[in-house]
């Protein structure tokens, strides 16, 4: 079973979710997971374009009311 | 019955907390009801905003420490004894020298250090500005750089989020001063898609590079350096060649907490409002060893020092709640040796930063002297 780690970045200015996610990334096993919570609107663009450069898969994104929340699945 | 706080780190944060506190509860000192202790790691106390400028010879090392029993409250005892275990359960913490300090309330402020060493190649082949030795070693290397490609490479999670700007516009400065600008090409790398975290300053940053001929590469996650040929890898697939690196490499929290299992990477989760250790009530974190996912930044523990100031007096004096931490993040910015801007924000305001002033400049050089008042709790 993979384990999920939640980074709650809503409301983040700096560094802001991206970058969160980034320093997250760091700290799990390749096949793990992050949910990445935002209300950065950039985010959903953003996070998707650097796993796609990177290599590590975009599980899932999804808009709830008032923020995004984003499952990156480690892949290297 | 004493009330004892133990408080772990004797950097900013903790300084501040711990003279704040003295100040608020005087009266409760002298009658014994309660006990300040603190545990450092260093009998000196380092002002870090001055490294910037160790590189280019404009700090006196000298400057840079004080005395840290000089720069906290005499009331609070203060022991070079780093701790080595926090126990939440047992409610105490294991020193080096194998003490077992027990506490009513615990003050976790044992900031963030530079891990150069987790990425392949970049302790032997980088240079950086973040400890004082990377610095000297900086300083002798630009010292006897006469031109070529120098990469500034920024790496997360990392404190002081303006630093890396920084460095970069004023070795361009300093480097135009020497003449040797038109020798050298300058390489700015950030890991996300913007030339800085926060969108304002990229916004700011980008013509401003343009301007004056620095280049950069957005989405650049060091892999790897290469010391033998020379280069920086990236995760993202880019190689880039350098003569020079300066690099701001990627942070950890201290080993005790990951040692003590208290957080992943040595980040304490901790509850953004009421600055407590998360699941505790008697655990305070404060500064940059917070998951929290603002800026780790000198503000950004001041400001989050005075809630914990504010609350562990009511705790104490009144079993209350006395305020809660809104975000708030202020930074000064150089933009070059000679101009300089701010910007501020908090969980519900975006940052706005205005034009570089001289006058900013200025204000900012006095803050690296005023930063001792400010650990003082004078200010
Ligand atoms: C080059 C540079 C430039 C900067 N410029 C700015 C700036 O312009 N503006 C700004 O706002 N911020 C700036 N900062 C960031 C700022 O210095 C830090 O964010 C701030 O010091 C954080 O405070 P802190 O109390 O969390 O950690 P620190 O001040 O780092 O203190 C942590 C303390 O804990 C101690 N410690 C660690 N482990 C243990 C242990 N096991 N037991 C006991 N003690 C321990 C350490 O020795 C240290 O004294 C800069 C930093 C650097 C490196």
């Amino acid at each position: 079973m993979s384990e999920r780690m939640k980074v709650d970045a809503r409301g983040a200015f700096c560094p802001g979710p991206l970058m969160e996610l980034i320093a997250a990334l760091k700290l799990i096993e390749v096949g793990d997971e992050v949910e990445l919570l935002s209300t950065d609107e950039g985010t959903a663009k953003d996070v998707p374009v650097w796993c796609d450069k990177v290599g590590h898969e975009l599980v899932s994104s999804e808009n709830s009311d008032d923020h995004w929340s984003l499952i990156i699945r480690k892949s290297k | 019955m004493t009330t004892n706080i133990l408080i772990v780190g004797g950097g900013l944060s903790g300084t501040i907390i711990a003279n704040g506190l003295c100040r608020r509860l005087g009266k409760q000192l002298r009658r014994g009801e309660v006990a300040i202790t603190m545990i450092g790691t260093s009998d000196t106390h380092m002002y870090q905003p001055g490294l910037l400028y160790v590189p280019f010879g404009k700090f006196r090392e000298s400057e840079l420490f004080r005395d840290q029993r000089k720069v906290l409250d005499r009331r609070v005892p203060y022991f070079v004894d780093p701790a080595t275990k926090i126990d939440a359960e047992s409610k105490s913490v294991t020193t080096q020298s194998g003490k077992v300090l027990k506490y009513d309330y615990l003050v976790i402020a044992t900031g963030s250090r530079i891990v150069p060493q987790s990425i392949p190649g970049m302790a032997e082949g980088a240079h950086w500005f973040y400890d004082l030795d990377g610095a000297r070693k900086m300083r002798d290397a630009l010292d006897a750089f006469e031109g070529g490609k120098i990469v500034v490479n920024v790496n997360a999670p990392h404190k002081c989020p303006v630093a890396p700007l920084e460095i970069t516009f004023m070795l361009y400065d300093y480097l135009t001063e020497r003449g040797l600008m038109d020798k050298t090409e300058i390489t700015y790398t950030y890991p996300i898609g913007r030339l800085h975290a926060l969108e304002p300053v990229a916004q700011w940053a980008q013509p401003e590079m343009d301007r004056v001929g620095i280049k950069y590469e957005t989405f650049f996650n060091t892999k790897e350096v290469h010391p033998e040929d020379k280069t920086i890898e990236s995760e993202e697939g880019v190689t880039l060649p350098y003569d020079m690196l300066v690099t701001i490499p990627p942070h950890m929290g201290a080993e005790v907490i990951t040692d003590s299992d208290l957080g992943a990477g040595g980040w304490v989760p901790t509850d953004k409002t009421k600055l407590t250790r998360e699941g505790s009530t008697d655990i305070f974190v404060c500064g940059d060893t917070t998951n929290i996912p603002i800026s780790k930044a000198g503000s950004t523990a001041h400001f989050e020092a005075d809630v914990v100031v504010e609350n562990l007096t009511s705790l104490i004096t009144e079993d209350r709640w006395a305020k809660d931490y809104d975000g708030k993040v202020f930074c000064f910015i150089e933009t070059g040796m000679n101009n300089g801007t701010y910007v501020w924000f908090n969980y519900a305001t975006p940052p706005n930063p205005g034009p570089p002033t001289q006058m900013i400049h200025w204000f900012k050089l006095a803050y690296n002297r005023l930063y001792w008042l400010s650990a003082k709790g004078l200010l």
